[in-house]
């Protein structure tokens, strides 16, 4: 399949993400630039992570006035499948492409480790290689990703099945030690109502590789890959790769 | 206004300095000479004090592609590869404002990379801080972690490991010194010198502001006292997504197919603009000529002379080839970056500056450069040093629980894990970090190959205050064992001196030791000195910090794969011992911790068992035989098995029962700190070739236990579960900031 992902000023795990998909992955790539209008024919965009414009303001908050950031917009609008890591899924959130916000973390400082995360939901695009209750071993690293929504939004999340990762131990339970960074409900990733654009702070592309990082981020790519495929509910498949243009 | 010998010395200028700038000129400099001088000719700048000595150390090799004198040194690793790395202080700034001097100096040390050409790969870094329970400790330590945090983070170059020592010598003056490493093709190096008469000379980046004015020459080559925080206007501030734009478009203007607009280029660090032209200027053999009106400011109002003098952060000089003007700026547009032509490469030898057509400086290049001041100071041993070396250990008690002691170790300061530390920088970005920080050395792989380089930064000032050449000796030992034992073999060396005021004979004594023991280590080792950096005038009040010689030292994995981790990996591995154990317990961690004693020799040191022992170690990893690998060093034998059976962040402690035969004080045997050790496990099928191996290094080698349980068993002598152990180690630091004086 086609991937777009996005380099951003600031951005510094787009090439990995790059990396990943085409050299691990044998996936075609191209690189999207923030100034531009429109991006090609594509099954799938990613915001990789990073600091966006600096993350100066807020993180994600400068970024998602990027010209490239309309062109996302209408591609999720039109079904097509976005995923979001780190400073990525802080700008979704921004961007209202997601619901809720990452703010300090509860340590307030900077934090680098590997985490547990444990899949609650099988059933998407995002996660369809792996099955219910797996723990996935990933690398954080980032100093805003305490997921935060109000209560009804959590409600919402929690009814909607949108809530896709939560922090765990190595053995999948969720415990307040194993949430590094305070997140409500120790949400690692969310997905949108419509199942087509997802965020997690964990960085899946660092763990690709068994010398560098494990391999359980692979699992997340691909799942996108087996859903791009027709492999998933049709209602829930990304509408078609078709070229989106500027206004 | 009238320049007078009055204004040189408020310049930091003696006043023969002065007469000499006077009879060179043959008139009074303007003011802004006068400040060009005073930066050139400061001792950060000119290497005035140590530029005698330093000539003696070996800077060449066959794997050698760029020696000192550059913005970083080079060395070949082969398929077509080279890596390119530095490493430098930042000391007085963040001791004046820890985050900002912290995080400019990995600005500064990541732009001397990149102005090679090279993508920078990956970060370490030493710090020093004083006594864990001097009231200003926690507030540096915070400060300075955060500050090389931010700016490596947002740059997006992994800072993958480091060393950070207490020690009451450094309250008042802490030191930062910050590493680079970066990869770039072998043939591709750019270097910078300005060429082409007639070439436009180009500034890009960040515009100039009036922060840093004077940094080289009154913060970083003064001596500190009461009033040193009034300097801190001294320090830069930095803005970490602007450098990574500036890296971004450097590296884009620097790719085959733009490359041939680019002649040379240089980072504008210390003393700004004019330390960058004229070097560029020296190393052409050319003139530059600037109009400093062009200059993109900050603010209205800035003078030619803080224009001249500014070390405002993120900014480059260029060289660029006539009719590439527009072509350099597309590159630089595209990253919303300001590139302006602001002057031309002449050919007579001179920097020449104008200022709204006023000509504000016209002075010859050489004087400022390669005919600069050079000092022979005078040399004296200190007296009174070799009573300090006395150490009966007839009259020192032995502990009565040697449990209680190891506990004791492994949570003091010096000894406990860094993890506090290293959890608030990136160690991923970039994807090639094969060993994170927490291991012997950081191992990370070269892009587009199977091959890896393996970085490791070492000093123990403890030795190095009672003897500067031995302990610049086990530095560089240190170094070498600690690359080893992460299966890489040496091949290049930076250093980082850091010293007192030169202007003490006492001071220069122990430069000059310290200088003859890295020369002798590295002829050893065969490893070239291929960059480094000297900061003197680490003083507050007229004390000077224990002499630090920080050796950085990079090796080469031919295979990534075969790189070695410290801790234990499964029951029932063999473990060895390699060299030998003696009755030292001079300079040690215990004998402070335990025994509030900072006294003794320093441990022997023989450079041959030295080299031998590592060449063991290298071909054991090579040939696969190690399951782990750990240098024996601060907290000796049992501290290091301690390490061995905890430091694993990703799996569970394991234990191990270990038989130890010294035939003298148990005390010295458990932590003393004698050189040339290392402990391996490795696989009971593989304990003959390993034999083998050390017979063949002619190394003493001694099965002393197994990986077994879950306890720490030495003799009857310690016997504590490792879940302790690991507590103890993993909650050290963080406890000891949330004591009674921190913050």
């Amino acid at each position: 399949m086609r991937w777009a992902v996005v380099t951003f000023p600031g951005s510094n795990d787009d090439a990995q993400t790059a990396y990943v998909l085409e050299h691990l992955l044998g996936e075609t790539v191209v690189r999207a630039w923030h100034k531009d209008a429109s991006v090609d024919a594509v099954d799938c965009i990613v915001l990789p992570g990073g600091f966006a414009y600096g993350d100066y303001l807020r993180c994600g908050a400068v970024a998602r006035f990027a010209p490239i950031m309309r062109a996302v917009e209408r591609f999720a609008a039109g079904g097509g499948v976005v995923l979001g890591i780190c400073n990525g899924f802080q700008i979704l959130c921004e961007a209202g492409l997601l619901p809720g916000a990452l703010i300090r973390n509860r340590e307030l400082d900077f934090l680098c480790r590997r985490v547990h995360v444990r899949v609650e939901d099988a059933d998407t695009l995002f996660t369809n290689r792996c099955r219910r209750g797996d723990v996935l071993d990933l690398p954080v690293k980032h100093g805003e990703g305490c997921y935060v929504a109000d209560e009804a939004t959590l409600q919402a999340l929690e009814a909607g099945r949108q809530i896709v990762l939560r922090y765990s131990d190595a053995g999948g339970r969720v415990t307040p030690e194993a949430n590094p960074n305070g997140s409500l409900g120790a949400i690692a990733g969310v997905r949108n109502a419509r199942g087509n654009v997802f965020g997690l702070m964990p960085h899946p592309e660092h763990a690709c590789e068994w010398l560098v990082g494990g391999e359980d981020g692979r699992k997340i790519f691909l799942s996108i890959i087996a859903a791009a495929g027709g492999a998933l509910d049709p209602a829930s498949a990304p509408t078609s790769s078709k070229v989106l243009s500027g206004p | 206004m009238r320049i007078t010998v009055e204004t040189a010395l408020a310049h930091g200028l003696t006043a023969q300095e002065y007469e000499r700038i006077e009879s060179t000129l043959g008139r009074a400099p303007t003011i802004e000479e006068l400040g060009v001088f005073s930066v050139m000719w400061s001792e950060h700048c000119s290497y005035k004090s140590s530029r005698t000595y330093l000539r003696g150390l070996p800077t060449s090799g066959p794997r050698v592609l760029q020696g000192p004198g550059e913005n970083a040194g080079a060395i070949d690793v082969g398929d077509g590869l080279a890596v390119v790395f530095k490493i430098e202080s930042h000391n007085h700034p963040s001791f004046v404002e820890p985050f900002q001097g912290a995080a400019t100096g990995v600005g500064g040390i990541l732009r001397d990379i990149f102005t090679m050409g090279a993508r920078p790969i990956a970060n370490l870094n030493s710090l020093r801080f004083g006594s864990i329970r001097h009231p200003r400790t926690a507030f540096l330590l915070r400060g300075v972690v955060s500050g090389i945090g931010h700016y490596g983070n947002c740059v997006g170059v992994a800072t993958v490991g480091g060393e950070v020592a207490f020690d009451p010598g450094y309250d008042h003056n802490i030191l930062v010194n910050a590493f680079t490493l970066g990869v770039v093709p072998a043939d591709r190096i750019f270097r910078a010198r300005a060429t082409g008469i007639g070439n436009p000379v180009m500034y890009v980046g960040s515009r100039t502001g009036r922060d840093g004015i004077h940094g080289a020459s009154l913060l970083a080559s003064a001596e500190f006292d009461a009033e040193s925080e009034t300097k801190r206007p001294t320090v830069q501030v930095g803005d970490p997504f602007t450098e990574k734009l500036l890296l971004e478009a450097c590296l884009e203007l620097m790719a085959p197919e733009m490359s041939h607009h680019l002649v040379a280029i240089q980072d504008m660090g210390a003393a700004g603009l004019t330390s960058s032209s004229t070097e560029m200027a020296a190393r052409g053999g050319t003139g530059i000529e600037l109009d400093l009106s062009r200059v993109p400011l900050r603010e209205p109002g800035v003078t030619p002379y803080e224009i001249l003098l500014s070390e405002s952060q993120e900014r480059m000089l260029l060289v660029v080839r006539q009719g590439s003007e527009d072509a350099v700026k597309a590159v630089f547009d595209k990253w919303d970056l300001e590139a302006v032509v602001i002057g031309r490469v002449t050919a007579d030898q001179r920097l020449r500056c104008t200022f709204e057509d006023r000509v504000v400086v016209d002075l010859p290049i050489a004087p400022l450069t390669d005919e600069a001041p050079v000092y022979e100071r005078p040399v004296a041993e200190p007296q009174g040093a070799d009573e300090g070396a006395k150490l009966r250990l007839g009259d020192l008690p032995e502990p009565v629980d040697y449990n209680q002691a190891l506990l004791q170790l492994l949570e003091s300061p010096n000894l406990c894990s860094r993890e506090w530390v290293y959890r608030q920088y990136d160690c991923y970005v970039g994807g090639g970090t094969v060993v994170r920080p927490g291991s012997d050395a950081a191992v990370v792989r070269l892009p587009g190959t199977d091959k890896a380089v393996a970085m490791t930064v070492d000093c123990n000032s403890r030795l190095c205050l009672v003897d500067p050449y031995v302990g610049t000796v086990s530095a560089v030992a240190e170094a070498a064992r600690n690359l080893a034992a992460s299966g890489a073999e040496p091949v290049g060396v930076t250093n980082c001196l850091n010293f007192g005021s030169p202007e003490k004979p006492e001071v220069m004594w122990q430069f000059q030791q310290a200088v003859a023991g890295l020369r002798d280590a590295c002829l050893a080792f065969g490893v070239p000195v291929v960059s480094g950096n000297v900061s003197f005038y680490n003083e507050t009040e007229g004390r000077s910090i224990p002499p630090t010689p920080v050796i950085g030292m990079v090796g080469i994995l031919e295979d990534a794969s075969r790189h070695v981790t410290q801790w234990f990996k499964g029951e029932g591995d063999a473990v060895v011992l390699l060299g030998r154990n003696r009755e030292e317990l001079g300079c040690s961690e215990y004998l402070a911790v335990v025994h509030h004693q900072v006294r003794g020799g320093v441990p022997w040191i023989d450079l041959e068992i030295e080299r031998r022992l590592i060449r063991a170690v290298v071909a054991a990893a090579h040939e696969g035989l190690l399951r782990s690998a750990h240098d024996v060093a601060e907290g000796g034998l049992a501290v290091a098995l301690a390490e061995c059976c905890i430091s694993s962040e990703t799996t569970s402690p394991l234990g191990a029962h270990i038989e130890l035969d010294g035939g003298f004080r148990p005390d010295a045997l458990l932590f003393g700190e004698s050189q040339a050790r290392m402990i391996l496990s490795v696989r009971r099928r593989h304990l003959t070739r390993m034999r083998e191996i050390a017979r063949r290094e002619d190394v003493p080698m001694s099965v002393i236990g197994e990986v077994r349980g879950q306890r720490l068993e030495i003799g009857d002598l310690i016997g504590i579960d490792v879940a302790a152990l690991r507590e103890a180690w993993r909650t050290g630091l963080p406890r000891a900031l949330a004591g009674p004086t921190g913050s």
